[in-house]
């Protein structure tokens, strides 16, 4: 990640790349919420950064002030293409109604609680494989060794993809949603995914399987098939919002449960508190803030929003609000009201809620029996990423 | 005690079912609905009120 000038004031001068923001927003947010609950920056364009739950969850609800034809949080500023290969982008997430709405019900029955229920095994074995890995040597990398290694192979796996081009998959898309300030790395993964998934849709027109790439291109919709572009934009989409997410959700936890030996007992101790905890652990560490355009001048809690302004959700903010969550900085492992939006808000709630909750699971279950005892090594640095995604990258951990 | 989901409301983040399976379906796009007519047995009514209190999109209702 790029440096950045350092931020003179959070309120009108924030900065989502900012080193302390990024390893440590939450402090930032609590000042914010009580001086100023929507901050705003002129650094890469206007933007507005709401911290309250009630804020946030109202402009994601707004969909005639609030357009998601860019979510991108930091903008792009390369060159755009005139004949761009993805006229619609990442249908659903990058598209408003009517084009969202038909999309989105394209790639929901992929990621139904019965279809993931179905991904459970592979996925637990595939723990199991890593875990393997690294048991005997009492040291590991949570993050890059285990945490990242886990969604990108059950998306695979979904897309009908090799899963020896995991490696591949999580740099491009690393080089997407981390490194967007760094306009090449940003355009290298960009296109790198469309050039792939331009290709693997070619080759499933010629050899069809039964993975969701395939069945995409046999939909008709009013007697024609669909647009190639769409079935890209969408199977890129599943990659791209599939993985970096799930294996930041992966880490943090894994981070917290290293720091809270208490929690890591009562996980052990009692295994009515785990869907409580996976809700917990989603809430406290939500990873992803997402965009949205404003298409209309608006006065929004006291904001004059202009046409063309960027609004980050601050979904993880809004889930550390205290008018919401009483203690909403502490993480209680069997927190029992918990109306958190790590998924979002609204129209465009996260399409694989389902695959992320059960590979968070999993990935613990698998961790916690294998590894019930574990912390932070004292002789290495944990690292973070943030921005669009907020996740430990680097998270070394010892284990007796 | 009885409830209902309001699908115009519901955007299918499926925490009802996560902790009441026994009272709610969730069709393939997500969206929830109550089990039979929605009458909650006493057994469970505390976690019909769970349900209720987690929704993040207040979609479901106590009707009686
Ligand atoms: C813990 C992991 C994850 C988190 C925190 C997360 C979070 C989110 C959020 C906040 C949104 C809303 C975007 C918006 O409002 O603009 C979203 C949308 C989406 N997510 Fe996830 N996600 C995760 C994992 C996944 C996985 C595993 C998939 C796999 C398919 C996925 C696919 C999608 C899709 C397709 C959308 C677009 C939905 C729409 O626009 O209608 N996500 N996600």
């Amino acid at each position: 990640m790029a440096q950045t000038q350092p931020v003179s004031s959070w309120a009108t001068d924030f900065d989502v790349l900012d080193r302390e923001y990024v390893s440590s927003p939450f402090e930032i947010w609590d000042e914010l919420r009580q001086k100023c609950p929507i901050a705003q920056t002129d650094r890469r364009g206007r933007n507005w950064l709401p911290t309250r739950y009630e804020d946030v969850t109202a402009i994601a609800h707004d969909i005639g002030h609030f357009s998601s034809l860019e979510v991108a949080v930091i903008p792009f500023e390369g060159e755009e293409p005139d004949e761009p290969v993805l006229p619609y982008g990442l249908p659903p997430i990058s598209s408003d109604p009517p084009l969202h709405t038909w999309t989105r019900r394209l790639l929901l029955p992929w990621f139904s609680h019965r279809r993931v229920a179905g991904y459970e095994e592979l996925t637990r074995n595939l723990c199991r494989r890593l875990i393997a890995g690294f048991a005997d040597a009492g040291r590991a990398d949570a993050a890059a060794g285990y945490a990242q290694q886990i969604p990108v192979r059950v998306i695979a796996h979904i897309l009908g993809v090799p899963e020896d081009l995991s490696d591949t998959f999580t740099e491009w898309v690393r080089d997407v949603l981390e490194f967007a300030d760094d306009a090449e790395r940003r355009i290298h993964g960009m296109e790198s995914l469309v050039n792939y998934f331009v290709a693997e849709v070619g080759r499933r027109k010629e050899e069809p399987g039964d993975d969701l790439i395939s069945e995409l291109l046999q939909v008709e919709m009013d007697g024609k098939p669909l647009e190639e572009s769409i079935v890209m934009g969408a199977a890129a989409l599943v990659l791209i919002a599939g993985i970096d997410t799930t294996w930041s959700a992966i880490g943090s936890s894994l981070w917290h449960l290293a720091t809270h030996p208490d929690d890591r007992r009562r996980l052990i101790e009692d295994t009515e508190v785990w869907p409580l905890a996976i809700e917990e652990l989603l809430r406290a560490y939500s990873p992803v803030t997402m965009a949205r355009i404003v298409t209309k001048d608006v006065e929004f809690a006291g904001c004059p929003m202009k046409s063309g302004d960027r609004v980050l959700m601050n979904f993880p903010a809004a889930n550390r609000d205290p008018e919401v969550f009483e203690n909403a900085d502490t993480v209680v492992i069997d927190r029992m009201h918990n109306r958190h939006v790590a998924f979002g808000s609204g129209i465009h709630r996260c399409a694989g809620s389902n695959l992320a909750r059960m590979e968070l699971r999993v990935a613990l279950e698998e961790w916690l029996s294998a590894i019930p005892d574990f912390r932070l090594a004292e002789d290495a640095e944990v690292t973070w990423a943030g921005g669009q995604v907020r996740g430990p990258r680097q998270l070394p951990v010892v284990f007796p | 005690m009885k409830i209902r989901v309001d699908q115009d409301k519901c955007q299918g983040h499926a925490r009802c079912y996560g902790l009441a399976p026994e009272l709610f379906d969730i069709d393939d796009y997500g969206t929830s609905s109550v089990v039979g007519d929605g009458t909650v047995p006493p057994e469970l009514e505390e976690r019909a009120l769970l349900a209720i209190a987690n929704c993040p999109e207040y979609a479901i209702e106590e009707v009686d």
